[in-house]
């Protein structure tokens, strides 16, 4: 693999875990318990798809000069690079904020050794980004110890989320011969190395939550190489690929 | 502005000599342009009034994040997505702040927020209509908004103090967001002819819900002439919506969109455009619950609602948890 080959995989994979949470958390719109969530919800995801812009405009520039919107909504599933995390369903109002909890602590640690990258662009792209993922770290955190340390019932659902969630927690620490390539060349961490910071960050979050971490270290894979995607991919790129697939060629 | 129809408190309006020495002082404020705040004295007529007038405009902003919020997971490029998601972000923010303004006269935003999902009270007609092509979204902005501005803008000048103020800021995004939607539909008028196809049919669609938004024609406004004196109303419904007719001809003549109203044409001697009234029983019917999205959106209010239950319950018990805890530390 060419130094260029891996580096394009690296911006996918930030820019398509951005694309498709961002998508995830729209589809709240006008839907959230509060109109406090719903303003912090489409908040979030404006920020997202800003950071998506950046990252896949970086990306089409590498990749034969395709723009961020070519990636975004004419790759087929199987290109897409997002952890399997960020394209899980939504669920209740607990499961989006767990998901975003556990979702934004990785990014916040990952945006911040990006900030130091050897490449200039990724690192200015990160400086901004961090702004905004700071702040979603802080409300997702917020509400999750809210909800776990609130009424039996928001108590049981977030545990609930949390067990659902967990075996997708450690795909985003996974190295593979992309991550090793872009680590050598000072461009990104090796994610396995965000493990520790990552634990000892959620672990005091979900204990003032009074949410117990699962044990298991099981971690299902195959959203950041492609592999293997989950089922629910496909119809959130049917949906947001659709205008662009039925009318090829125009512009918006 | 998202509010039609509000219903005056009370029985019309009072010659000075029916009024009481309280009631002509407040009289003689609004008169003189001098702000009600909500500590002042005021009518109990004019307190209900303005509650339902900012009540149900608040309201339209809530359920207008649905027609939109039904294209955000298929704007058809990134940039779209994001000026779609911040501007339902604004309206949300909207909502909130003319809440805060509803409660300094005394009711809580639960309390309305009940009102809305009982059915007890309304929100603009022209949500009730579908957004069917992605055309629509940026007609909702150039037509809709459009429409709302135009009624917003004198509401600046209002007499209630919050109300006022909450206008001022609403205009300003609220006109940003108008020149997106002309911007988004006057792409589709000059892309492809498929692209034209769904521009024009957002236009047909949209033009006479968009004209009922000004309410009931001012022979059949009988709530006017109270909440003119009280200048919570500043201009009628028919001034605005020529206003809104004569702004919009000339932008829709330049997208190449046709009106679908065979006798709209310029009136030279009255400097005006001629123009049909919308079907009036048909905003009837919808104002009654009966157009084409009524029960599906407080439908979905209803749900978003029950279904966050247990989080409201859930963020309030943390916080009186926090509270004792803190207390018991010191």
């Amino acid at each position: 693999m060419t130094r260029d080959e891996a580096f394009l995989q690296f911006l996918l994979r930030m820019g398509d875990n951005s694309l498709i949470l961002g998508h995830r958390v729209s589809e709240w719109c006008g839907h959230a318990p509060v109109l406090e969530e719903d303003i912090a919800l489409a908040n979030t995801a404006l920020d997202l798809i800003g950071q998506t812009q950046m990252w896949l405009g970086f990306a089409g520039e590498i990749d034969g000069g395709k723009s961020a919107d070519d990636l975004a909504f004419l790759r087929d599933a199987w290109d897409f690079r997002n952890v399997l995390l960020v394209e899980v369903p939504n669920g209740d109002f607990g499961r989006t904020l767990m998901r975003q909890f556990l979702f934004d602590a990785w990014h916040s640690i990952m945006l911040g050794r990006l900030m130091k990258s050897s490449d200039e662009r990724v690192a200015a792209i990160a400086a901004k980004a961090s702004k905004e993922v700071t702040y979603h770290l802080e409300r997702s955190g917020d509400t999750v110890v809210g909800l776990g340390d609130g009424t039996e019932e928001s108590h049981a659902r977030m545990q609930d989320a949390l067990n659902y969630l967990w075996p997708y927690v450690g795909e985003m620490f996974a190295s593979d011969d992309v991550d090793a390539e872009i680590a050598k060349a000072g461009i990104a961490p090796n994610p396995a190395d965000l493990r520790a910071e990552y634990d000892e960050l959620i672990g005091r979050v979900l204990t003032e939550a009074t949410l117990i971490i699962p044990e298991s270290r099981f971690a299902h894979k195959g959203g950041r190489d492609g592999w293997m995607h989950t089922e629910h991919l496909g119809h959130l790129l049917t949906q947001m690929q659709w205008l662009q697939r039925a009318y090829p060629g125009a512009t918006w | 502005m998202y509010a039609q129809m509000v219903k005056s408190a009370g029985t019309g309006v009072k010659s000075r000599e029916e009024m009481t020495e309280q009631e002509r002082a407040f009289q003689d404020k609004i008169d003189a342009d001098i702000k009600i705040e909500p500590k002042d004295w005021m009518p109990d007529d004019y307190r209900a009034t303005l509650i339902r007038q900012i009540g149900q405009h608040a309201h339209s902003e809530i359920v207008g994040q649905l027609p939109e919020g039904n294209w955000i997971t298929r704007a058809p490029t990134l940039e779209r997505k994001a000026i779609l998601l911040a501007k339902v972000q604004d309206e949300a923010g909207h909502g909130l702040y003319l809440y805060c303004a509803a409660e300094t006269l005394g009711v809580s935003r639960d309390e309305i927020t009940e009102m809305l999902l009982d059915g007890r009270m309304k929100y603009s007609s022209i949500f009730n209509y579908p957004t069917l092509n992605w055309a629509d979204i940026g007609a909702v902005g150039w037509l809709v908004d459009g429409a709302a501005i135009m009624n917003q803008v004198p509401l600046q000048r209002t007499s209630f103090g919050p109300y006022s103020r909450a206008m001022i800021r609403i205009c300003k995004e609220e006109s940003f967001h108008q020149r997106q939607g002309y911007d988004a539909i006057r792409k589709m008028a000059e892309g492809t002819p498929e692209q034209r196809k769904m521009a024009q049919d957002a236009m047909n669609r949209l033009w006479y819900p968009s004209l009922m938004m000004f309410g009931p024609s001012d022979k059949e406004s009988v709530h006017s002439a109270q909440s003119m004196a009280w200048k919570i109303k500043i201009n009628t419904n028919d001034e605005l919506r020529q206003k809104f007719v004569d702004q919009t001809v000339p932008q829709a003549e330049y997208l190449g969109l046709s009106i679908p109203d065979p006798d709209l044409k310029w009136n030279e001697e009255r400097g005006h455009y001629d123009y049909t009234d919308p079907d009036w029983s048909e905003f009837f019917d919808v104002i009654k619950g009966n157009g084409p999205c009524n029960v599906d959106r407080l439908a979905a209010r209803n749900k978003a609602w029950d279904d966050g239950g247990w989080v409201r319950d859930g963020l309030l018990a943390h916080a009186r948890k926090k509270r004792t805890r803190n207390l018991a530390a010191e």
